[in-house]
């Protein structure tokens, strides 16, 4: 499966899994972050529910300083 | 009766609202801050690096949100629907946090406010239920406007974003202040203590800056002395100044009893 997160393609060996999941795989456990997926945001409450599928186009956001 | 600043039905002690970019690393970050006495602090919402990142600090790690009330931004946002998704992200982010600054720019040499945007991207936004502190231009008619929308703030430059060129036009300041329901604060443009002091005896309800402090040569000693500086200002302008008087000097000794 493949997918693009924060603008780059990336390849998965799974045929299905959740953004729970994913977040796992990224390494991302227990960071402060949201989720858009092809547009629409991704509530934490529903990273265990939401399946991901081939094509689908993730943006992973955190805060950082600004002004 | 203490003197606070309201915004969106919250009060704080402080007037002073810094920003968390540009230091040398999170710890000039957080000390910067704490000598400022900001509570309010602004924050940019940014792709996730992922990969080489694990187990790096975060500036959440530096600046618990529990501590701040983080005011995540829309800068680097041209367009009034990228802004509208950003701070989205950032609500998500910030566990339904209502509270947003809102800038979207026009132009990337100046980041000059795209004002066109910027009043379309408040309507959808306070519709949406945000608490909208909007950055904006200098133009009286247009922040009357983004009161009108219902945005809780209303926040135009001294001078450009970054430039530290200090308050350009007090005069509109003024008429905007004189004719506002809502908290008006200088944004941008202030480039060392007493631009801030100016801006709040000129009656604004507070100031936001960060590169005044993050490219200071001590930024910590910089954000101290803008703590005081707003505080100074501020009082000045709730004690009142004296009337400016070009040709009728008036001495401060008693003019009698003299020995001549």
């Amino acid at each position: 499966m493949q997918l693009t997160i924060n603008g780059n393609l990336r390849n998965f060996d799974l045929a299905s899994f959740n953004v729970a999941h994913l977040i796992m795989i990224l390494a991302l456990e227990g960071k402060r972050l949201a989720i858009e997926c092809n547009g629409e945001i991704v509530p934490r409450s529903q990273f265990l529910e939401k399946q991901l599928k081939d094509g689908d186009k993730l943006e992973i956001v955190s805060a950082v300083g600004g002004g | 009766m203490a003197d606070s600043l309201k915004i969106a039905d919250k009060t704080y002690q402080s007037r002073l609202l810094v920003g968390t970019g540009k230091y040398k690393d999170f710890a000039q970050t957080r000390a910067a801050i704490d000598a400022s006495g900001a509570e309010i602090i602004t924050v940019a919402i940014r792709r996730t690096n992922i990969g080489q990142t694990v187990g790096e600090p975060s500036l959440l790690d530096f600046l618990p949100p529990e501590e701040f009330t983080y005011l995540p931004n829309t800068a680097g946002c041209y367009s009034a629907d990228d802004a509208v998704r950003t701070l989205r992200l950032a609500r998500e982010l910030l566990d339904g946090h209502k509270l947003v600054k809102l800038e979207v720019l026009g132009d990337p040499n100046t980041l000059y406010p795209n004002m066109i945007e910027t009043i379309s991207a408040a309507k959808t936004l306070v519709k949406d239920g945000f608490d909208v502190m909007v950055y904006c231009s200098d133009d009286p008619i247009i922040a009357k406007k983004l009161e009108e929308i219902g945005c809780c703030a209303v926040m135009p430059l001294a001078s450009l974003i970054g430039s530290g060129m200090g308050i350009l036009n007090p005069w509109n300041l003024q008429i905007i202040i004189a004719n506002a329901n809502v908290p008006v604060l200088v944004d941008a443009g202030v480039g060392t203590a007493s631009d801030a002091a100016i801006a709040m005896e000129l009656g604004c309800q507070g100031v936001l800056m960060n590169t005044a402090i993050a490219a200071a040569r001590d930024p910590i000693l910089m954000a101290s002395a803008m703590k005081k500086a707003v505080e100074a200002g501020r009082e000045a302008y709730l004690a009142g100044r004296m009337p400016k008087k070009l040709y009728s000097a008036s001495p401060s000794s008693p003019t009698s009893g003299l020995i001549i």
